[in-house]
């Protein structure tokens, strides 16, 4: 997992509520047994016409949203389906940071474990930042996840809350499963003591 | 005395192999369940890492999301991505010493459908699966939630997850469900009360009087909708349905093994005086079948309603919200739900593909014909749910209504296999979720009840199956 420690890059306003994960990949992109090609499909349903035609109403088929490493988006981001796909689809767009007033439980776990920084701001902050995004273009913000602030070119310096310990895993690029299994001695311990009191699961 | 303890509590703390302070807890998982479209990447992992699978015994598979449901294209897939999966799927079992439940061994099904089915899902245990309705099971006083391939991969290598520990509310009902509605109609209405957001960061324990009087299935489908309003699980409380049901089912503990399970169920409980985050009141009484009319769980009206107005939004992202929903349903505010048309119907999904289900919608369409314009798809939730439903008759009322009867599977509730609808095509779906492209690229989704979709289907339109004609 690629360590995200300061970011700076070029923000994309998707202002609107409950962005769910049948949006940010659509199911007919499901099939692959890769973990990779899925950034291509990001949004699919909104991004193209059915011919598939970029369509000329969606922002990132714009400059320089195209570009945009940041984005914007109203509460309730990732809700629905728990398909991680989501999540390999935005960073393989080149989004590395998502902002919004709330993200779902499972995106925000599936986000985590792909370096991808998701980070809850206060509706009206959220607001602003979409604007700016929208009359700038570009409009750059820098995220500095170890100081925990957010600035921008033109004075800006909001700070932002985040669990250390999920700050420690995304500054180092750490992988979970290599993180667990240094306990695998609790989890051998859990087992034998289980199979000793009462019935073990089946 | 110890401290009160909520049922959420036990099943968590019982289950914990470490919790340090400031990190996440590393639960202990007891089920794991597999499908083909969330699980390749994390086989891959394993073998990319040279990691083994720590419990294939506690791991069980099968292929539900991708499989077609009719008989000559089940065991033939013209879409060449999906049978790789598939073929993927069977590769990985084969190699790993996982228990699959493959096309055509009487155990396939909807992954959420076979797991009570068989008796895998039992109270107390802790259950995951790649697949966010994974919730469903929670009915039977499990802690069983949805993940992502990533932890997916990381079950499969530790038999653990990490888990930052989620809040709990509580939601008590009071009184009955009145004839007619159904437990589909309940959660559509605690979904829309919470929103899509009300429970997210919490496991919801269903409790009080309706709940105590469902059926596991019933409860099932309450469960299975808790991730609608963003709850990381729902939990229900076991109680002699729960054993009823899970008692003499291929995995349920047998002998003496049944009686000490039991004795340890019995303790599942919430204790007196437990304390939660949240606690929420529902009067069943006053509950009526339940329309979606937009483009998430939460934007639904009782049938006898009209479409309501963006202009009463409470904020304007709100607002916004409805107009944008309106726009893609093709629906005008305050037209009546009564009045709207339908072209399809979906019986079938892990919320409303089991036995009862298909019972209550074959009770509504017995004796009566599918309207001309309607094509209706109902498709049972695993094989044996198809096989009792053709013991007792079910398939002929379903087909001499003019219903398509098919083969098990997830189906039109997502559409990832053939079955999908055109696009504007407006559909009465028993299944869990109206977002914009879920059932096809511009599809019009409307989440009922099987009763109420039964009854669509005979109408052409939406109508209150309160006062349904029965002819049988």
């Amino acid at each position: 997992m690629e360590p995200i420690c300061k970011h700076r890059g070029v923000v994309a306003p998707l202002h609107r509520e409950n962005i769910d994960t049948d949006q940010i990949i659509p199911k007919q992109h499901l099939k692959r047994i890769e973990r990779s090609g899925f950034g291509q499909f990001l949004f699919s349903d909104w991004r193209y016409h059915a011919d598939g035609s970029d369509r000329e109403d969606f922002v990132l088929n714009h400059e320089p949203f195209r570009k945009a490493t940041i984005l914007v988006a109203g509460k309730n981001f990732g809700c629905g389906s728990s398909r991680e796909h989501a999540a390999w689809a935005l960073g393989e767009f080149g989004f590395r940071v998502i902002l919004a007033p709330s993200f779902a439980d499972i995106f925000r776990n599936n986000a985590g474990n792909n370096g991808l920084l998701v980070i809850e701001l206060a509706e009206p902050t959220i607001e602003r930042l979409a604007q700016h995004a929208h009359n700038q273009r570009p409009y750059h913000l820098t995220v500095d996840l170890e100081k925990q602030i957010i600035t921008d070119d033109l004075g800006l310096a909001e700070k932002f809350e985040i669990e250390a310990f999920r700050r420690h895993r995304l500054m180092n690029g750490l992988d979970e499963i290599g993180m667990t299994l240094l306990h695998a001695d609790d989890i051998t311990r859990f087992e034998q003591d289980r199979n000793k009191s009462g019935p073990a699961p089946r | 005395m110890s401290t009160p303890k909520t049922l959420f509590e036990k099943v968590w703390d019982s289950h914990l192999v470490r919790a340090p302070e400031g990190e996440p807890a590393l639960l202990y998982i007891d089920l794991h369940l597999v499908h083909e479209v969330t699980s390749p990447q994390a086989f891959e992992g394993l073998r990319l890492a040279n990691r083994k699978i720590r419990r294939p015994d506690l791991t069980f598979a099968t292929i539900d999301h991708n499989v077609p449901t009719t008989l000559d294209e089940r065991f033939h897939i013209k879409d060449q991505i999906a049978a790789q999966q598939i073929a993927t799927l069977r590769k990985n079992c084969e190699a790993n010493g996982i228990p699959l439940f493959d096309i055509g061994s009487g155990r396939q099904g909807i992954v959420h459908v076979i797991g009570p089915e068989l008796g895998l899902t039992q109270p107390g245990k802790t259950i995951v699966c790649g697949d966010s309705h994974t919730s469903t099971h929670g009915a039977f006083g499990a802690l069983a939630f949805g993940i992502g391939t990533s932890e997916v991969e990381h079950v499969l290598a530790t038999q653990c997850v990490s888990q930052k520990k989620p809040r709990c509310m509580r939601i008590s009902t009071t009184g009955r469900l009145p004839e007619g509605t159904a437990s589909k109609d309940l959660i559509l209405e605690i979904i829309r009360q919470l929103g899509t957001d009300g429970g997210t960061g919490y496991v919801i324990e269903y409790a009080g009087d309706v709940v105590r009087s469902l059926t596991m299935e019933e409860r099932m489908t309450m469960c299975n909708m808790s991730i609608e309003c963003g709850a990381r699980a729902g939990m229900i409380a076991p109680d002699e349905t729960t054993l009823e049901y899970v008692k003499d089912r291929p995995y349920a503990p047998n002998g003496d093994a049944w009686d000490e399970a039991v004795k340890e169920w019995e303790k599942l409980v919430t204790d007196e005086g437990a304390a939660f985050d949240c606690e929420i009141a529902i009067d069943g009484t006053q509950l009526a079948p339940i329309v979606t009319w937009g483009t998430n769980p939460g934007m639904s009206v009782p049938v006898t309603a009209n479409v309501p107005d963006p202009e009463q939004a409470r904020n304007a992202s709100e607002r916004a919200a409805m107009l944008s929903a309106l726009e893609y349903m093709g629906l005008k505010a305050g037209l009546r739900i009564e009045d709207v048309s339908i072209d399809r119907v979906f019986i079938g999904s892990c919320t409303n593909g089991r036995l009862e289900d298909l019972r209550a919608a074959a009770k509504v369409i017995h004796g009566h014909k599918v309207h001309p314009c309607v094509t209706v798809l109902v498709v049972p939730g695993s094989e044996a749910v198809k096989q009792a439903a053709e013991r007792e008759g079910l398939d002929r009322i379903f087909k001499d209504a003019g219903a398509q009867w098919r083969e098990p599977g997830c189906s039109m509730c997502l559409g990832m296999n053939p079955d999908i609808l055109a696009p504007r095509q407006r559909c009465a779906s028993t299944s869990n979720r109206n977002f914009e492209g879920r059932q096809g690229r511009n599809g019009r989704t409307h989440l009922v009840s099987p009763e109420t979709a039964a009854a669509a289907a005979v109408a052409g339109h939406f109508v209150d199956v309160r006062g349904w004609e029965y002819r049988n």
